[in-house]
């Protein structure tokens, strides 16, 4: 084997006093790191292979294992440091593009960290939400700009096509493929269990999640897999996917490998080849180009679906959302620099970008300034860690906001950042059968069911806490926030005070 | 005025008082009815709105001016003539007392809109002069129209309401309805443009209370085009009111249920058409439901509104006798003017008290 120049990032620490042999570790590794020696009777394990998904550590059934960071170090440099060593060699080793996957993990600021809630004291009442109701419900669509009324004088139901949430939160689109059956069943029961709404990615529907589609978002990308007629028309809203956060300006790759049987025939292309979507899509190339999609998808479905136009936060959100909201979109979601996905080159998703808080703050601004803020809802998505974060996105003015990292960590992900691999360990994006086994959707769905409900219940006491007894008061309320650490430009733009103001 | 001189618990007192025969009473009652509630006010506001007050001036808007000096004043009055026919200009009368210092110059003026500047703003009536108030209240530093209906007029100051009253000479003004307000404000310096009622056109709002939505509402209400300068609650209050009757065509029924939505729990329990007005409401204009405490009265030309958030987070009265409706933060407010009431109850949350005028015109913009 030739020098790769590498030493392995962890260290796979096994407490030979606990060890039983029982080679758990063995089978739970689908990359090999775990080995058997016979002759010895022990279990060793190759840190190379190794990428920290901690599942044999969760199965262990002794605790004998522990995965550490690896204690071996280059000379120190803060400038070359090991992670930027470590990539060049790997480049110089393939002479390929670094690709990674899931959010950004780079130190850049975390805005939502450094945004603090209100709370009534005295001068009004907090509300208890277990006494009082507490209305978390949101509807997701445009408002008619008239109030029509018939002859006797009764408000004609003028209403534009919409989405109604128990809650503000989505499952944000992870396409059949990027993810396994059992992942998809579990986000589609789990939002019919929660009455609110999963997105099919671009993948296409599989005909056994078809019965979901009023919780469903089906999404059309610019490789228009799986995209017919019935698809279109069996879901709740179409969302036309014009970027990703995580890699904003490029397309996808699925390799052919995952290809395979179902996923071949929802998506409607050959086993074996790769799914590569375009970068742009090739029937839009310009903002009136967006508006025929959208009004394509309407004729397709007889103006009974709400669309749905996700981009990336990128550095001219705030026109390119005006934009958006003026070509028939009736929900912008807006993906933030930090959200996840199943591959993308590492450059791209380290530093192309914006983050979530500073381009929903901005959006909010400019679609209010120029009056069309009530045309269109607007996601938030790009790491939706907590309730916290959600009533942070939601006082900052977004109307619900998607997660996607946040539910595949619920289902066991433990961010190993792998997926593009596709030897996921946890079963959920990977479509090796012997793996996808390991996520049963009953358990799955429950898991997301849980999160949720847990959620909702600290999204209520935080709103309880500030008097407010409607999520839709909180909407934009950015009062209810404060600033720590932020300079007056950011506070600026989003528009909050700081801290003692 | 600093931190500590003032109690923080917050509180104001509203008052009002409607004859829905359109029979006109002076000013005495309210200021009675507001005066036994003093201790729910903190001396840093007062004020009132009278309705049917200016019966010969009853097609022209009646502006009420503060001026901080002679020479905004003078500014101002060239707006004016640019934009409106004034009728009738004089200094608001008023009578020295030494509970109110430091009075700006205030001067009333009856205009309407110059024809041809109307025809080219291409803007109904209406409209045009709220423009014009926004206009003058935002571009011209020191001048503050704080008043600007047809047929009622507002009067407030800094000062506790009783003084007020007395400062004012309210008793000499005689209408169909009047409301009062004593102001308890906790985070506000005492500003005479700040006092309450609050107005436009001839909407004006007293309210009770501090409530958690007004952001959500500010910025929403500000998209279509009013300026929140104030930043009270009671401002942010009107402007939704005068959205949601004036441009949206709502009921105040229809209001009530928008501001003061019933919880979806209530609205799931009703029968279908019902329930699809209410989620109808609810939907389209979620922006502007108002949570956190208040009790409000709404006045405008014609009618009156008694409004409680949808907890019922503060306290509210209503007393009847004859054709007269009495609504106070108090009963003992209402008791104090009528002891002997036909009939006096708490209203819900949520749950609007409308009174209306029955076949009585009131000026040439009847509602």
């Amino acid at each position: 084997m030739p020098i790769n120049f590498l030493s392995p990032d962890y260290e796979v620490l096994r407490n030979d006093d606990r060890c039983i042999t029982c080679r758990i570790c063995e089978r739970q590794c689908a990359n090999g790191v775990h080995e058997y020696i016979e002759e010895r009777g022990k279990l060793i394990s190759d840190d190379a292979k190794c990428v920290n998904c901690q599942r044999c550590v969760s199965l262990c059934p002794t605790r004998a294992l522990k995965i550490v960071k690896s204690g071996n170090t280059y000379k120190e440099n803060e400038n070359w440091n090991q992670k930027a060593i470590n990539e060049l060699y790997r480049q110089a080793t393939s002479g390929g593009v670094l690709l990674s996957s899931m959010g950004n993990p780079e130190p850049y600021p975390i805005y939502f960290d450094k945004i603090l809630l209100n709370a009534s004291q005295v001068t009004n009442p907090s509300i208890d939400p277990l006494r009082e109701p507490m209305e978390t419900k949101v509807f997701l669509g445009p408002k008619p700009q008239t109030v029509e009324r018939d002859e006797q004088g009764h408000i004609k139901p003028n209403l534009p096509p919409h989405l109604t949430l128990s809650l503000p939160v989505m499952f944000s689109a992870m396409s059949y493929g990027s993810i396994s059956y059992h992942a998809h069943e579990s986000l589609a029961r789990a939002a019919e269990a929660l009455g609110i709404l999963y997105n099919t990615g671009e993948g296409g529907l599989h005909e056994d999640f078809y019965k979901y589609g009023k919780n469903t978002i089906v999404q059309v990308a610019s490789g228009r897999f799986g995209v017919h007629k019935r698809y279109l028309e069996s879901g709740a809203a179409i969302e036309i996917k014009m970027g990703q956060g995580a890699k904003p300006g490029i397309g996808g790759h699925l390799p052919g490998a995952k290809i395979v049987g179902d996923i071949s025939r929802t998506r409607m292309i050959p086993e074996g080849s790769d799914a590569i979507s375009p970068a742009p899509h090739h029937d839009i190339y310009s903002i009136e180009d967006l508006r025929q999609l959208v009004y394509s998808l309407k004729e397709a479905t007889n103006y009974q679906k709400p669309v749905i136009v996700k981009i990336a936060a990128v550095h001219n959100v705030t026109a390119i959302a005006s934009g958006v909201a003026r070509s028939g979109a009736d929900i912008i979601a807006i993906d933030g620099f930090r959200g996840g996905t199943g591959a993308a080159p590492t450059r791209i998703r380290d530093h192309v970008g914006i983050p979530i808080e500073l381009a929903l703050a901005g959006v909010d601004k400019r679609l209010r300034d120029e009056g069309i803020r009530d045309r269109v809802s607007l996601v938030a998505a790009g790491s939706i860690r907590s309730s916290a974060d959600i009533v942070k996105a939601i006082a900052l003015g977004a109307d619900a906001v998607y997660i996607g990292t946040a539910a595949l960590l619920a289902l066991g992900c433990h961010l190993c950042r792998s997926c593009h691999s596709g030897k996921c360990n946890w079963g959920i994006a990977t479509q090796i059968p012997e793996l996808t086994k390991r996520l049963n959707p009953d358990i799955g769905y429950q898991r997301l069911v849980n999160l949720l409900t847990a959620w909702e219940h600290e999204i209520k006491e935080m709103m309880g806490s500030m008097g407010i007894n409607s999520i839709e008061s909180l909407r934009g309320n950015r009062l209810m926030l404060r600033g720590v650490g932020l300079n007056e430009k950011e506070l600026e733009i989003l528009g909050i005070k700081h801290a003692g103001e | 005025m600093k931190e500590g001189q003032v109690r923080i618990p917050a509180g104001c007192a509203i008052s009002g008082i409607f004859n829905k025969s359109g029979k006109r009473f002076s000013g005495e009652d309210i200021l009675r009815s507001i005066t036994v509630m003093h201790d729910r006010s903190n001396g840093l506001g007062g004020g009132f709105a009278g309705y049917g007050i200016y019966p010969e001036y009853k097609d022209y808007y009646a502006f009420h001016i503060f001026y901080d000096n002679a020479l905004m004043k003078k500014e101002c009055e060239e707006f004016l003539e640019r934009h409106f026919d004034i009728i009738n200009l004089s200094k608001i009368p008023t009578r020295k007392t030494k509970e109110i210092t430091d009075e700006p110059l205030i001067w009333r003026y009856f205009v309407t809109p110059l024809p041809t500047k109307l025809s080219a703003s291409q803007l109904d009536e209406r409209e045009f002069v709220s423009k014009c108030v926004f206009r003058i209240n935002a571009r011209i530093n020191g001048a503050y129209v704080f008043s600007s209906g047809k047929n009622m007029g507002v009067f407030k100051a800094v000062g506790f309401p009783e003084a007020v009253g007395r400062f004012y000479r309210l008793e000499e003004y005689e209408g169909h309805c009047f409301t009062a307000h004593g102001r308890y404000p906790t985070n506000t310096p005492g500003w005479w443009g700040g006092a309450h009622p609050f107005a436009l056109l001839d909407y004006s709002v007293v309210h009770n209370g501090e409530i958690s939505s007004y952001d959500a509402n500010r910025r929403s209400i500000e998209m279509y085009g009013y300026r929140c300068t104030l930043q009270t609650d009671t401002e942010v209050i009107t402007y939704i009111i005068d959205y949601l009757h004036r441009q949206k065509g709502l009921t105040f029924k229809e209001i009530s249920a928008v501001i003061a939505a019933p919880f979806w729990q209530t609205i799931e329990r009703m029968p279908p058409e019902k329930r699809a007005l209410h989620e109808y409401l609810r939907n389209v204009f979620s922006a502007q439901l108002i949570t956190g405490p208040f009790s409000i009265l709404v006045g405008w030309n014609g009618g009156l509104m008694a409004l409680n958030d949808r907890l019922k987070l503060r306290s509210m009265v209503v007393g009847e006798k004859g054709d007269t409706v009495y609504m106070a933060s108090e009963e003992s407010a209402i008791r104090i003017i009528e002891p002997a009431l036909d009939k006096v109850w708490m209203p819900k949350g949520g749950e609007p008290v409308i009174v209306e005028l029955s076949g009585v015109e009131v000026n040439s913009h009847a509602h």
